[in-house]
């Protein structure tokens, strides 16, 4: 079987997030990058998938400038890739439609039996990639996966979508198939940055052009920063200022033994 | 182009799902100012029964076939494309849940159609459709239009009442026969969690945790203090992930909605899918070392601080 991984960066969220002169985008200035999470379960359970029963796993990742792509790729070597390519050029991160066209477009040129990629981003504005690039190849597409078995000789994946409550929907799909995947069955692996950075200079990241998109048909009016706290009343002081506060609270209410009695 | 509203309605087990109810009283609410009127699509096999928990619609579409029998991403997907273009309803409304993302993004990419993924409102004014939509977990509100005036939105659950869309009536009901069948994605079972030793959605406190509970053993802290306050102990997605808590304690979007009397949120920083399962709590005091967490926007009290801290002491100070 050979497995695609379909991944990109976005923004970190550890840093803060900061909203552009003309008040419809984010600024970029001091913006730094890290691989979307999602994309990381859905590279982890490829590597599970071809480490069990062979086969090949392929990264692919959006060219961005603004990122930090060859080493999100060489990460993805690090970690046990088999192939990892560079997909078109772009100076920021494109939305989900062109990102998918793309993807697509460089997929014709690539076998594949599973494409996985995250269920969705932080920055998806215009849908998730997954079921976009699936649509575009006129391949099925399940997203929001938690579990992925191959059967029927490499012919058919039996796979769960999560719903609310806790309760999932277990599905037959016939391959080649795209999957948007929730969760890994293990915690992606570890790539030491030692090995990444040697990785980045040695090995081989090929590049290729991707299909181009009609754009996401989305115009931007505003983007603002929810205000936080604007509802809370904030505590301050010490965690045994905190505490105290907290306890009178709950004794309002009737609730804490010790502060009840 | 009509002026038409689609709601697509989401059902499992013989039931319609809450979200749909949500999305079709703010489709009948914008139906005026889009000049047309809300309408509910229902697919399935033999649904015309569910089509009277409808009312609240102007008209009800049920695309009946026995390969939408269960929901099956690929089946949906070829019976709304040619429904959809051919109707040219001037908005789609669907749930963002697992099965409405597959339906919304495959629409989307098949009829060339704009969506707006992760909506918390959505109005229609003089320039047409205006959505909001959620992005950076939250953290960013962007205000969005179609460039051809028409579009799909995904709809946050718990961004609309439900009241108004679980309203009675009997509106007309057209049955047509799906256009195209896709059976490459098989439905084969429901599976339900086992039931828990703790239902969180009845207690009356809920000590919450989340990322920032940092280690496994950790967990023993916030035990205490729910022993204490006499309540059970909850997480958010990642403490489930990594099976430090089973499932069924899990609070949000792909677990459980709660409504406790108390709910304490430690190390949780609100992601909205976080929110979309605890917001209706009557009281939420939120700890967390990240000022700018979005799980202060819903909270009643907050304080900025390492739960680590926080919580012996407050265990302490409670008796335990």
């Amino acid at each position: 079987m050979d497995y695609v991984v379909l991944l990109k960066q976005v923004p970190d969220l550890a840093e803060e997030l900061e909203i552009d002169a003309a008040g419809t985008g984010l600024d970029r200035e001091w913006m730094s990058f890290v691989a979307s999470e999602w994309d990381e379960y859905a590279l982890e359970e490829a590597l599970l998938l071809r480490d069990a029963r062979g086969g090949t796993v392929t990264c692919l990742a959006l060219g961005v400038a603004a990122g930090d792509v060859d080493e999100l790729l060489a990460t993805c070597l690090t970690r046990g890739a088999d192939r990892v390519v560079k997909v078109g050029t772009f100076e920021h991160a494109p939305d989900s439609h062109t990102a998918a066209a793309a993807f697509a477009g460089a997929l014709a040129h690539i076998h594949y039996d599973l494409v996985l990629t995250g269920v969705q981003a932080i920055d998806d504005l215009d849908g998730q990639v997954g079921p976009l690039v699936a649509t575009n190849l006129g391949l099925p597409h399940v997203s929001v996966v938690t579990h992925i078995a191959v059967a029927g000789h490499g012919s058919i994946v039996t796979v769960h979508q999560e719903y609310a409550g806790g309760v999932v929907g277990e599905f037959e799909v016939q391959l080649p198939a795209v999957l948007g995947v929730q969760t890994s069955r293990e915690t992606p692996r570890y790539a030491p940055v030692s090995r990444v950075r040697q990785l980045m200079k040695t090995a081989t990241i090929e590049a290729m052009v991707g299909g181009e998109g009609g754009g996401s048909g989305l115009v931007v009016e505003a983007m603002t920063i929810p205000e936080t706290g604007s509802t809370a009343e904030m505590i301050n002081g010490s965690p045994q200022v905190i505490a105290e506060r907290i306890a009178a609270i709950l004794a309002e209410r009737g609730i804490g033994s010790g502060v009840a009695r | 182009m009509s002026g038409d509203v689609f709601v697509i309605a989401e059902h499992r087990d013989g039931a319609i799902i809450d979200t749909t109810y949500e999305l079709l009283g703010r489709a009948k609410a914008l139906a005026g100012a889009s000049g047309g009127e809300a309408v509910a699509v229902l697919l399935g096999s033999a649904v015309a029964g569910l089509a009277g928990s409808l009312g609240a619609a102007a008209r009800v579409i049920v695309v009946d076939g026995p390969g939408l029998a269960s929901f099956s991403p690929s089946a949906y997907q070829a019976a709304l494309v040619p429904l959809v273009r051919e109707r040219q309803p001037a908005l789609v409304l669907v749930a963002n849940s697992g099965s409405g993302m597959d339906v919304a993004a495959g629409l989307s990419a098949a009829l060339d159609l704009p969506l707006a993924a992760y909506a918390i409102d959505l109005t229609v004014d003089a320039n047409g459709p205006l959505v909001t939509c959620q992005l950076y977990a939250g953290k960013i509100l962007a205000k969005v239009r179609f460039t051809g005036g028409r579009g799909i939105v995904t709809v946050v659950a718990g961004s609309f009442p439900a009241d108004a869309g679980a309203a009675g009536g009997s509106p007309p009901v057209e049955t047509v026969v799906p256009a195209a069948t896709d059976d490459r994605i098989r439905f084969v079972d429901l599976l339900r969690p086992e039931a828990g030793d703790v239902d969180i959605t009845r207690e009356t406190v809920l000590v919450s945790v989340g990322r920032g509970i940092g280690e496994q053993e950790n967990l023993e802290l916030v035990e205490a203090l729910a022993a204490v306050l006499g309540g059970a102990v909850s997480s958010s997605r990642p403490i489930a992930d990594a099976g430090w808590l089973p499932r069924t304690r899990q609070v949000g979007k792909s677990g459980l909605k709660v409504k406790p009397k108390v709910y304490l949120a430690l190390g949780i920083s609100g992601a909205p899918e976080h929110l979309e399962g605890m917001r209706n709590a009557e009281l939420i005091i939120a700890i967390n070392s990240d000022a700018r967490a979005p799980i202060f926007s819903v909270a009643h009290f907050g304080a900025v601080a390492d739960l680590l801290d926080v919580v012996p002491a407050l265990t302490a100070r409670l008796g335990g």
